[in-house]
């Protein structure tokens, strides 16, 4: 209420209210608040009911009262058939191989029920498991990191450039059990590798190819192009450029992402169900071998797998579910520790290299 | 013909072989010569035929408003435009000490190596002050320590930052202020021991304390290394300059001794430009 040429003081009486209103778009406002939250608790509820219970089950399985705390049979030793029998009026469940010298020792015939599976441990296959990841992520992390190059610093933008990265954007899309398929195709039947550790590496690091060639391409264009230029006005040739100046400080990005993409793939049953997982094998991808080479062509147990195994494919009972929730919880620890390594290192890297 | 046979020619004593003799200087060289120069990119013209020389052991330079192609000419002095997808020449040539350098049978290295650049955005690499100065070195392989440590002092000496970082070497380039991060850029560029020195507003993000020292510096580089330099700050370009080029929507306006540009310039354009009254 001010005129052209004299500026009225703000009448002081009055001032201005910022006391909330009720109003519709508050409500509103509310509402959706409220649908976002509820949301998200939801979410959170359901993760932690799952963790939780897995925790919960797994540990029985896992941890043990006395001394060392840990279940080493669990831990060390290989899946065996479960012999639960009452001997002398006392109950007793022992692991094939403790059955047999439990017998041996009483030398007398004892009659028992067995439950295939549910005795002994898990050790060969966190040991498959962890090959399959390593291997996997190795060949992936080679092929991958090429790729990334080769796109983002050498080839000339156009149709074909966004053909190739349209394809491998849908290769993300393409759902397990058809690398699977392929795995088998390819490697196990055409390559004549057999179930073997390299037909799974190599089906493990197709599937993971597509999260690997685009977290190496946004760690990549995230290196400034100063630097580059920097390297290049100095008499660098583009690969010194590339090697000296960018991958350097690309690597902890592809790494982290690469690692967790691995991680991830490494939970699938169905990609290496057919390529490269036993539901049982006695011996040690090391053991047996004839030549040192075979040990890329001798199958492995896997713990997805083996969770399969064991909550599918076997009658179920109370002793089965030991088995399962143990592995599972054992898998999702190993799975959390990879994750947490990729995410130290990664801290590690950055706070070396910053700019 | 070879660049690397041409840097022999270079470092040989003065003598006015060319017959390319131009206004009032006595001997000097021209160095770089830019003849008819067309340049694009994609569709649109950057550069309309340029015409230049740029004499030895000289500073030249390069004023213009924003988006006149200063940026783009210096850059296709290295052929650092080689990185631009679009980037493509019209016409023309530029040759550096006689050669062309968009030959085909010119290394871009060896080009390089002899022709440095200075951003103007310093951009030291996320190493140690140490390892800033040698890359240049360590890329082509000399990794005698010897032979580093006498390169670090003595490019260090060059950009007068050595004072300043000798106690701490080997911490990180990126921990300097921004003046003596883009001395330690052109530090970095001597290393190197290039004929010439391209910069490309080297002091727009810097303070006038530390413009000033890179402005002595740049004096002082003048006896041995032929400096191009892109500005915006007259006074700058008055200072450092022995001839200034005005570039107007891609093409040289008029080029001559500093003094004669700034004092009476021939074209209108110019005038109105140095003395503010432009667009
Ligand atoms: N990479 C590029 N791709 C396409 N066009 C470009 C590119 N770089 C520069 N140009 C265009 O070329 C023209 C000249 O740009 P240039 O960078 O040489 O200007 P400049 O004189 O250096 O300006 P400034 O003083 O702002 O740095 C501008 O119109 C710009 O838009
Ligand atoms: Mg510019």
């Amino acid at each position: 209420m001010t005129t052209a040429t004299t500026v009225q003081p703000a009448p002081a009486a009055s001032p201005i209210s910022f006391r909330q209103k009720p109003s519709r778009a508050k409500l509103i406002e509310r509402i959706f608040f409220w649908i976002f939250r509820c949301g998200t608790y939801f979410i959170v509820l359901c993760s932690s009911f799952i963790f939780l219970t897995i925790a919960y089950k797994g540990g029985q399985t896992v941890f043990q009262t006395s001394f060392p705390f840990l279940n080493m049979e669990f831990l060390t030793e290989s899946p065996q058939t479960l012999h639960v029998f009452e001997y002398e009026g006392q109950k007793y469940e022992m692991s094939d191989q403790d059955f047999r010298a439990f017998r041996e020792e009483r030398g007398v015939d004892i009659s028992t029920t067995t439950y295939a599976h549910s005795g002994g441990g898990i050790w060969p296959c966190i040991v498959g498991t962890v090959m399959l990841v390593i291997g996997s992520m190795a060949i992936a992390l080679t092929l991958g990191v090429l790729s990334a190059i080769f796109l983002s610093e050498y080839s000339r933008p156009g149709r074909v450039l966004n053909a190739v990265r349209l394809s491998i954007l849908n290769l993300a899309g393409v759902p397990s059990i058809v690398f699977g398929i392929f795995g088998v195709g390819m490697f196990v039947l055409a390559f004549g590798w057999g179930t073997s550790l390299m037909a799974g590496w190599f089906t493990l690091a197709f599937m993971v190819l597509p999260i690997v060639i685009s977290a190496s391409e946004e760690s990549l264009r995230a290196i400034p192009q100063g630097l580059r230029e920097a390297s290049l006005a100095l008499g660098a040739s583009k690969w010194t450029a590339i090697r000296t100046n960018v991958l350097p400080y690309a690597m902890p990005g592809i790494l982290t992402s690469s690692i967790i993409g691995v991680a991830r793939v490494a939970g699938e049953t169905a990609p290496i169900m057919f390529t490269a997982a036993f539901a049982i094998r006695d011996q040690l991808p090391w053991e047996g071998l004839d030549r040192w080479y075979d040990f890329f062509f001798e199958g492995v147990m896997a713990l997805p797998y083996h969770i399969y195994v064991v909550s599918a494919k076997i009658p179920q009972n109370e002793y089965t579910e030991r088995m399962q929730y143990g592995t599972a919880f054992v898998f999702l620890f190993i799975v959390a520790s990879i994750a947490l390594a990729s995410i130290l290192l990664r801290i590690r890297m950055r706070s070396k290299y910053r700019w | 013909m070879s660049l690397v046979a041409d840097k022999i020619t270079l470092n040989r004593p003065k003598q006015s072989t060319d017959s390319m003799d131009s206004d009032s200087s006595e001997q000097a060289r021209p160095l770089i010569r830019v003849s008819d120069f067309d340049f694009f990119y994609g569709d649109k013209q950057a550069l309309f035929d340029v015409n230049m020389e740029m004499m030895e052991n000289e500073v030249t330079a390069f004023i213009g408003p924003s988006g006149c192609g200063k940026s783009t000419l210096l850059r296709c002095i290295n052929r650092m435009n080689d990185l631009v997808d679009v980037a493509r020449i019209g016409r023309g040539t530029i040759e550096v000490s006689g050669a062309n350098i968009y030959d085909p049978q010119v290394d871009t290295i060896e080009l390089r190596k002899r022709v440095g650049m200075v951003f103007q955005k310093s951009n030291p690499f996320p190493k140690s002050i140490y390892e800033n100065v040698v890359y240049g070195l360590r890329i082509q392989g000399i990794n005698r320590k010897s032979t580093l440590d006498e390169a670090v002092e003595r490019c260090l000496k060059g950009a007068a930052l050595w004072e300043e970082v000798r106690d701490r070497l080997d911490t990180s380039g990126l921990s300097l202020s921004g003046g003596q991060q883009q001395r330690l850029c052109i530090a970095r560029a001597l290393a190197v021991e290039p004929d010439i020195l391209l910069m490309d507003e080297p002091c727009s993000a810097l303070d006038p304390v530390a413009t000033a020292k890179v402005e002595e510096l740049i004096h002082s580089l003048k006896d041995n290394y032929t400096i191009v330099i892109v500005t915006h700050n007259m006074q700058q370009a008055a200072r450092v300059s022995d001839r200034t080029a005005f570039f107007y929507l891609g093409k040289l306006i008029e080029m001559g001794q500093t003094e004669q540009i700034f004092m009476s310039p021939n074209n209108e354009q110019t005038e109105a430009y140095i003395s503010g009254r432009f667009g």
